[in-house]
């Protein structure tokens, strides 16, 4: 009896090590990582390109955009992915990485917008906010009476503006992990803190002139830098923490929820959740413009973000079916106005921003950042 | 002897003063701990009743019926399987609502049927090419917006521009109906099919099959090793500091979060051994360092409880340590191992936060075919589809969570059976 168990653990160990050495070798599909804004368009066009093609569909992760990128330049080599997707432009620091990695070419590839919405259940009344009444509403420190930043004393909507209703602040959103936060803050709160003349002064201040600036909107001396713009980024970035935003999750269905069972919140979420959640929820116009299709497709809407995905040059012929799958993803059928991520809820760029890209993809033209 | 009677007396009233207290204090004992087992079920009976009532329509999907024209013109006969399949529907559609004029309404109108149909298509084409030139009435799968509103998951009654869908796209259905041409067929898609981007056309099979290669990979390791190293803990070692240490260090790591076992894997097997992100093998071998801790422990018990007469009266008998060992404790102590190996699986059945560090977080499509391809497992499925916008995925996840439900029931019902059935108590 324990030969026959010895000769299966046997067994097993050298069946293992078979198995890893024939492992890594070659990799017969692309392999996509990055944003979860950009999954749900990347996958569509992987789906339709495995489908329509001999070559396997790419396999796609969510990673979100930073995790993305992080594994994106860590190499050349089928161990590392060829694609990623980034709900935001590539930053220099993961530029410099890349090339630090040997990952010298990448091609750069806006895809289109994503609004960004403030929504309530249609069982309450469509609410018309300005990013200034955001930033009021939400932001951790505003300016008080006297123009020195004080802990957020905004109750309810009311205090903030007078034509907003008399209910309690109460919106709910993502954590500070999500990418859509990150746009919500960069798009949503800066525009509002903007509106501010001293914070908007403290952003373009450099060196000196931050310190008296910083003096008079009673920011401590310890949070100083030489960049004003870092300082003002602090501020309008900090969500208050009172309880008036209610981090809910990555999950933006469980907020369509959410918002049904509670009429007098506000949710915050991606543009395709609207469209596809428009029986239960409605979005809140900003700065007059409503979230519509149109609305964000020529920016008039102010809370909308590119979305990119970063191609390596060098796997470009090495993996089978990465032309195939720029080709899909370039092509009108796809990202056009009237192609099938637009039924996805993504918003297609204007026609000569996307013949722009589209040639940086037929002639391979690597990113160079400054 | 008056006094001593009288002592006696009070002891006796005493007794029988406190025993109705005492017999009051148990029954409240009893009814506390009813009420908690009723509680704990009444929420199980909410969850499973939740999950079934939002999922058990998944497993009907609305399907059209719709007069094909396979149309020479359009289709190549040499290479039948790259034609434009998606231009035969819409020919078909605008021939069976020929009023549509508007670019705008076409477009809506196309929007009836899958965009997985073309394929249906092009399977029938593929199977038998002599079709071609002739017109077939084929059952097609609906868009996820037709099968919402045929679940009555949109309600009709709402103001049109509240509606996901306008009254002419309702009309259209209704005309389907009054011609007995739309229809719930039994979901085989979501049984046969991999992941997809369209609710209709997504399935649990890629999933279902990436966890079963981990499960395997898993149990391949984590019993043979678990058990070994059981023995030879619980009968062979001698008691010293050092086991001690293994004994806390194995203690410990049955207790570890999950996804550190997830981070170790991303370290060791794929930054280290540079093993293919996404793979079932490394889902299995990280799962297996998460489980193995688990069998271990349970396998020890099981050998504990052998009683030692039986080593006694094996080694009495001539046998060495090893022959008591394999021939007398394992065999008896081998039910409990199983039980705790199978409970083992199922927690790993169940797991999918080290599954995100090792990337099997992801969209994939083809059927995994060998543990080195990329695959998902079952619990990544469910999040992943609990995240997706389309509504119609909402039914799917609670299917698929009946899915993974059904398989923990059977796993741990077959512990239980195992234990049952052949656990021998002294």
């Amino acid at each position: 009896m324990y030969t026959k168990t010895i000769s299966i653990i046997a067994a097993t160990v050298i069946g293992g090590s078979v198995l890893t050495t024939n492992i890594a070798t070659a990799r017969d599909y692309v392999s996509i990582v990055g944003s979860s804004t950009v999954y749900p368009f990347a996958t569509t066009v992987a789906e339709q390109f495995g489908k329509s093609t001999k070559f396997a569909t790419p396999k796609v992760e969510s990673t979100g955009s930073g995790g993305g990128l992080k594994l994106f330049c860590s190499g050349i080599g089928v161990t590392h992915p060829d694609i990623s997707n980034a709900s935001r432009r590539i930053k220099k620091s993961e530029y410099d990485k890349c090339q630090a990695n040997g990952v010298k070419d990448i091609i750069e590839v806006k895809v289109g917008y994503d609004g960004i919405v403030l929504a309530n259940s249609k069982k309450s009344h469509p609410m018309k906010l300005s990013r200034r009444d955001i930033f009021l509403a939400l932001a951790k420190m505003v300016p008080g009476t006297d123009g020195k930043l004080i802990d957020n004393p905004n109750k309810t909507w009311k205090d903030i503006n007078a034509s907003l209703p008399n209910t309690k602040i109460e919106v709910l959103g993502p954590p500070p992990t999500s990418g859509t936060r990150d746009a919500f803050a960069e798009l949503a709160m800066e525009g509002g803190a903007k509106t501010f003349d001293n914070m908007k002064a403290l952003r373009a201040a450099k060196g000196d002139a931050v310190k008296p600036l910083m003096a008079k909107l009673g920011i401590p001396e310890n949070a100083f830098n030489a960049k004003g713009k870092n300082v003002f980024k602090r501020v309008a970035h900090s969500i208050r923490e009172d309880g008036a935003y209610v981090e809910a999750g990555e999950n933006d269905n469980l907020i369509v929820q959410k918002l049904e069972a509670n009429p007098n919140a506000l949710g915050i979420f991606g543009f395709s959740f609207l469209d596809q959640n428009e029986d239960k929820v409605q979005g809140s116009s900003i700065d007059g413009h409503m979230p519509t299709f149109e609305a964000i497709s020529d920016g008039s809407y102010p809370v909308s973000r590119p979305l990119f995905f970063y191609v390596k040059k060098a796997h470009v012929a090495v993996i089978p079916g990465i032309s195939g799958y720029l080709a899909e993803f370039t092509s009108d059928k796809a990202w056009g106005e009237e192609g099938y991520l637009a039924d996805k809820g993504m918003i297609p760029m204007p026609g000569a921003e996307r013949a722009k890209f589209a040639s940086d993809v037929q002639n391979l033209t690597p990113l160079v950042l400054q | 002897m008056s006094d001593k009677n009288m002592k006696r007396k009070t002891t006796m009233t005493i007794v029988s003063e406190g025993l109705a207290k005492r017999y009051k204090k148990e029954k409240r004992f009893k009814m506390l701990g009813l009420s908690a087992i009723l509680f704990s079920l009444l929420f199980l009976v909410f969850l499973f009743s939740s999950i079934f009532l939002n999922g058990y329509k998944a497993f009907f999907q609305t399907a059209v019926q719709i007069d094909v024209f396979f149309d020479p013109a359009v289709l190549d006969v040499k290479d039948p399987a790259t034609a434009n399949y998606h231009g035969l529907i819409k020919t078909s559609l605008r021939t069976a609502f020929p009023d549509i004029k508007k670019r705008k309404d076409k477009k809506k109108l196309y929007g009836i049927i899958s965009n997985g149909a073309s394929f249906t298509l092009r399977d029938i084409v593929l199977e038998n090419p002599s079709i071609i030139g002739q017109t077939l009435s084929v059952w097609v799968l609906a868009d996820d917006d037709i099968d919402m509103l045929m679940k009555s998951y949109i309600d009709r009654e709402l103001p049109e521009s509240d509606r996901r869908m306008n009254d002419m796209q309702i009309d259209w259905v209704d005309t389907f109906k009054a011609q007995n041409r739309i229809k719930f067929l039994f979901n085989i898609g979501f049984f046969t099919n991999g992941d997809s981007r369209e609710p209709e056309s997504a399935g649990i099979l890629g999933a279902t099959i990436g966890s079963m290669y981990m499960l395997a990979i898993t149990l391949v390791l984590a019993f043979p090793i678990g058990i070994g190293a059981a023995i030879y803990l619980e009968e062979f070692a001698v008691k010293n500091w050092l086991t001690d240490i293994i004994e806390v260090n194995i203690n410990n790591l049955a207790a570890v979060p999950s996804i550190v076992f997830g981070l170790l894997g991303l370290a060791v097997f794929l930054n280290f051994f540079q093993l293919p992100r996404s793979a079932p093998l490394v889902g299995g071998l990280v799962l297996f360092l998460m489980t193995l801790p688990t069998i271990i422990i349970t396998s020890r018990v099981a050998l504990q409880s052998v009683p030692p007469s039986i080593r006694e009266a094996a080694l009495g008998v001539g046998a060495s340590k090893m022959q008591a060992v394999f021939h007398h404790v394992l065999p008896l102590a081998m039910p409990g191992m199983l039980t705790g190996t199978i409970i083992g699986m199922a927690r790993a059945l169940g797991e999918s936060a080290p599954l995100l560090m090792i990337g099997m977080v992801a969209f994939i499509v083809d059927i995994p075919s060998s543990i080195a391809d990329p695959a998902t497992a079952l619990p990544v499925q469910i999040y992943l589809w609990a995240d997706s916008p389309e509504r119609a995925f909402v039914e799917r996840t609670s299917a698929a969570i009946m899915v993974l439900l059904t398989f923990l029931i059977l796993m741990n019902g077959t512990a239980v059976y195992l234990r049952s059935k052949f656990e021998r108590r002294w």
